[in-house]
């Protein structure tokens, strides 16, 4: 009669089976699926290649080098341009609709998003009627509509036979030209005798004065306490270095009108607007600043209701309020949905199919119709538009680390 | 890019009213402190009130003193070109020869009312918070709204009566589960998958490959709908890859994620109809169009969902799969049973949002030339009684008037099922 009992041996230090040990089964459970996905990519690599070879479409990025063989404007030599040159005309013409697309829907969209939290009835109403208009209709529905029911439908047309019904003559609005049978808006474009280079440079040196003078007036104000005033003083300075550079460059700022020329069907002189690039960069600018305007609210409404009281206390006005209190902090929050939505205005630009604007996504379309082999048309594709993505997520990164809040 | 995956394409419905709602106890002192508390703001209301004065003034016009001349020298209201061309708007133009009688496709209507009233009917209303009256009105108005519009624009009798039907079939969907037992309504899954299919199959006659011929508003709901419903399985599956900590499956779905999200949807749209076809065996009978546009926004929507639901995967406490483990529960009952749950209820008002955004996404499909809503007003314009005759603003106002009541009322729903779920709060 033994008082102790066995005791069970605790701490067993065998190993588990191995169908049974986590480690082992867990690569196992991966090699199988690894092997599944790369089984059906090599199955559809399969019928790929089978499939290419019996239609006799070339392979490899040989069709770059061949004709684009359709008319891109701006590129005169129509027909005669390679699918390289072709890219390259589309990329920047994305580039033209992101330039003026991102920073119209960030004003529009900041003036919006805080009209909708004004104390003024009328003011949010409008604010509200403009971001529930625009969001909740498609962004297409709005380029298309823009494009056929405006701009080629209300604008006046013009042709050689057929002017304008009242006057008989061109329709000039703000000293611009007004045409919508397929050639344009003109309007008036710095002096064409002027050196651009020049006076480029010139506005470049302006930003870098004005920039200057506002950090000087920023030490000064440190040092002795007189008020920095850096907006004036900097506005001043890029003035001066501009009209310095307007007249270096050769009086740029002496502006050409535009008008119609001899034909009568064509626009001379100025700058002419393709329709195509104004309705798509309207209706897309609009539609985005919808949801700018979203995201500024949430942004502003984030923002603790103390920074408001406090801004009031002090007896800030409205503007200042938001200028140098709820700004600056709803910025910090707004940045990456604000990305978010510069990726999407990049990426909607390729709806200018529907318009007929050439930018990549139609030249990516041509070239397929052409029978490039559709594999490598999209890896060029995905890398035009990953260089768009990559360079905004880099600004917004950039932007986000020297805003963040720093914190212990 | 790390921290940008997390938002989702449209961006979060639920902010709320704003914090100056109007309170309408003594009109006349809001109207005072709302519109003309000084001379600053009476200058702003007269500023945006006239703006806002001059769109309504032009909008009575355009809508209801809008006239055209034919080219006979009949005087005849610029509306007709969508009173003659109603039944494209609503199934497109190749009905007629699809063999599916109208009987059975306002049969799938009134099934499909049921459906979506049956989804969002409570069982316990108790446990939901009630409704706002502005709610209320923001989800039913413009819906009643659009039917109404429909209805009117409607030239006979039949079609007008059915209409009438629907608001009462969705309201028996949305009431009946307050009646059943438990036991069925914890089947609400299966008995809303079975309710779908039925819809579906009544919708092609019993054919599902009828599909290729839907046009109009009927191809914009199905390809949505189609593509939200086969993206989601895709999707989770990708979130939870994504999320694993397996280091051979976790690459595969960051390329799918990222690639995907990386071009437009237009991109995707020319690859199915340019491409497609090479992927699928030699002998393989071609797919059709909207078949392979569907394909591809399914491709292109699962990767959005995966990026939600990951979203959704983060925001369940760490100590939720710890209990688990404590429990003693395998790896794939804890991700069944107590994360994937909680995961996918605080992405569902993101998944609404992705689900709005596919809805306006469909408009697309114009582009690969197939006849959706937008799509269809096309070969309605060139038609020879309207061509060249201006009626471009009546047709595209129509359209884009569509396209807002549906999206209205889904993201005011959206944003009430948000409250009903009580994401955010505990």
């Amino acid at each position: 009669m033994s008082m102790t009992a066995p005791i069970p041996e605790l701490r067993t230090q065998e190993k588990p089976p191995l169908w049974r040990d986590v480690r082992i089964l867990r690569w196992v459970g991966q090699l199988a699926v690894v092997a599944v996905v790369v089984g059906i990519a090599a199955y559809l690599y399969g019928n790929l290649s089978t499939n290419i070879a019996n239609s006799g479409l070339q392979t490899g990025f040989t069709w770059l080098d061949g004709k684009f063989g359709s008319a891109v404007p701006g590129l005169d030599d129509a027909a005669d341009f390679t699918v390289t040159r072709a890219f390259w005309a589309g990329y920047t013409n994305t580039v033209r609709v992101i330039l003026f697309g991102i920073p119209g829907c960030t004003i529009i969209g900041i003036l919006i998003g805080v009209a909708r939290l004004s104390d003024n009835l009328a003011v949010r109403a409008f604010g509200t009627f403009y971001v529930e208009m625009f969001r909740n209709i498609p962004a297409l529905v709005w380029i298309i509509l823009t494009h056929q029911a405006i701009a080629l439908s209300m604008l006046p047309p013009i042709s050689g036979a057929d002017r304008v019904p009242n006057s008989g003559d061109e329709a000039e609005y703000f000293g611009a030209f007004v045409f919508s049978n397929g050639s344009g808006i003109g309007l008036p474009w710095f002096n064409p005798d002027a050196s651009m280079l020049v006076f480029l440079a010139s506005i470049v040196v302006a930003l870098l004065a004005a920039f200057g003078v506002a950090q000087w007036r920023g030490s000064v104000n440190a040092r002795t306490g007189e008020p920095a005033r850096g907006g004036t003083y900097g506005l001043g300075a890029f003035l001066l270095v501009l009209l310095i550079g307007n007249f270096a460059a050769g009086n740029a700022f002496a502006l050409e009108g535009a008008g119609l020329a001899e034909s009568g069907l064509r626009i001379e002189g100025g700058m002419t607007v393709q329709i195509p690039y104004f309705s798509l960069t309207i209706a897309l600018t609009l539609y985005t600043a919808s949801h700018v305007a979203e995201v500024v609210r949430g942004a502003i409404l984030a923002i603790h209701k103390g920074q408001t009281e406090a801004a009031n206390a002090i007896a800030l006005t409205t503007f200042q309020r938001y200028r140098y209190i709820i700004l600056p902090q709803a910025f910090r929050i707004m940045i990456p949905p604000l990305a978010n939505q510069y990726l999407n205005i990049t990426k909607n630009s390729s709806l200018a199919v529907a318009v007929g604007y050439i930018e990549i996504a139609a030249v990516f379309s041509r070239v397929s119709n052409n029978a490039a082999p559709a594999t490598s048309v999209i890896l060029i594709l995905m890398l035009l538009y990953l260089s768009f993505s990559l360079s905004i997520s880099l600004v917004a990164n950039y932007f986000n680390r020297r805003l963040s809040l720093e914190t212990r | 890019m790390s921290q940008f995956d997390t938002d989702t394409r449209g961006e979060d419905p639920s902010i709320e009213a704003g914090p100056n709602s109007p309170n309408f106890d003594g009109l006349a002192e809001s109207i005072q402190k709302g519109l003309f508390s000084d001379a600053k703001n009476s200058i702003l209301t007269l500023l945006f009130g006239s703006a806002l004065a001059y769109t309504i003034y032009k909008s009575f016009f355009f809508l209801f003193a809008n006239q055209k001349v034919t080219p006979d020298g009949d005087v005849v209201s610029a509306w007709r070109v969508i009173d003659l061309n109603l039944t494209s708007f609503m199934v497109g133009s190749q009905f007629g020869d699809t063999g599916i009688g109208f009987p059975m496709l306002w049969a799938a209507i009134f099934l499909a009312v049921f459906t979506l009233g049956f989804a969002s009917g409570p069982a316990d209303p108790e446990k939901v918070p009630p409704m706002t009256k502005r709610t209320k009105i923001s989800i039913i108005g413009p819906a009643a709204l659009g039917l109404l519009v429909l209805l009117g624009l409607a030239d006979t009798w039949t079609p007008r009566l059915l209409g009438i039907l629907i608001p009462v079939i969705g309201a028996a969907g949305f009431y009946l589960p307050r009646v059943l037992p438990e036991s069925v309504l914890n089947r609400k899954m299966a008995i809303l998958t079975v309710l779908g299919l039925g819809v579906f199959l009544l919708e092609t006659g019993f054919e599902p490959g009828n599909v290729s011929r839907f046009g109009g508003l009927m191809l914009t709901i199905n390809a949505a709908f189609i593509s939200i419903v086969a993206c989601f399985p895709i999707g989770v599956m990708m979130a939870l890859a994504r999320r694993s900590s397996f280091p051979l499956i976790r690459p595969i779905a960051v390329a799918y994620i990222e690639l995907i999200r990386g071009v437009p949807l237009i991109s995707l749209l020319f690859m199915g109809q340019f491409a497609l076809s090479f992927f699928f065996p030699p002998d393989f009978e071609p797919i059709p169009d909207v078949i392979r546009a569907i394909i591809m926004m399914t491709l292109f929507s699962a990767a959005y969902v995966a990026e939600i639901v990951r979203g959704g995967l983060q925001s369940v406490a760490g100590g939720q799969t710890e209990a688990g483990q404590a429990v003693g529960l395998s790896p794939i009952t804890i991700t069944r049973r107590i994360v994937l749950p909680q995961a996918l209820r605080n992405s569902i008002p993101a998944l609404v949002g992705q689900f709005i955004a596919l809805l306006k996404d469909t408009t697309l499909l114009i582009i690969i030339g197939l006849r959706d809503l937008l799509g269809i007003s096309q070969p309605i314009l060139a038609g020879p009684q309207f061509q060249n005759q201006g009626y471009a603003p009546e047709v595209y106002a129509f359209v884009a008037f569509m396209f807002w009541i549906i999206t209205f009322s889904m993201s005011r729903a959206s944003q009430r099922l948000e409250t009903k779920l009580g994401v955010g709060t505990r």
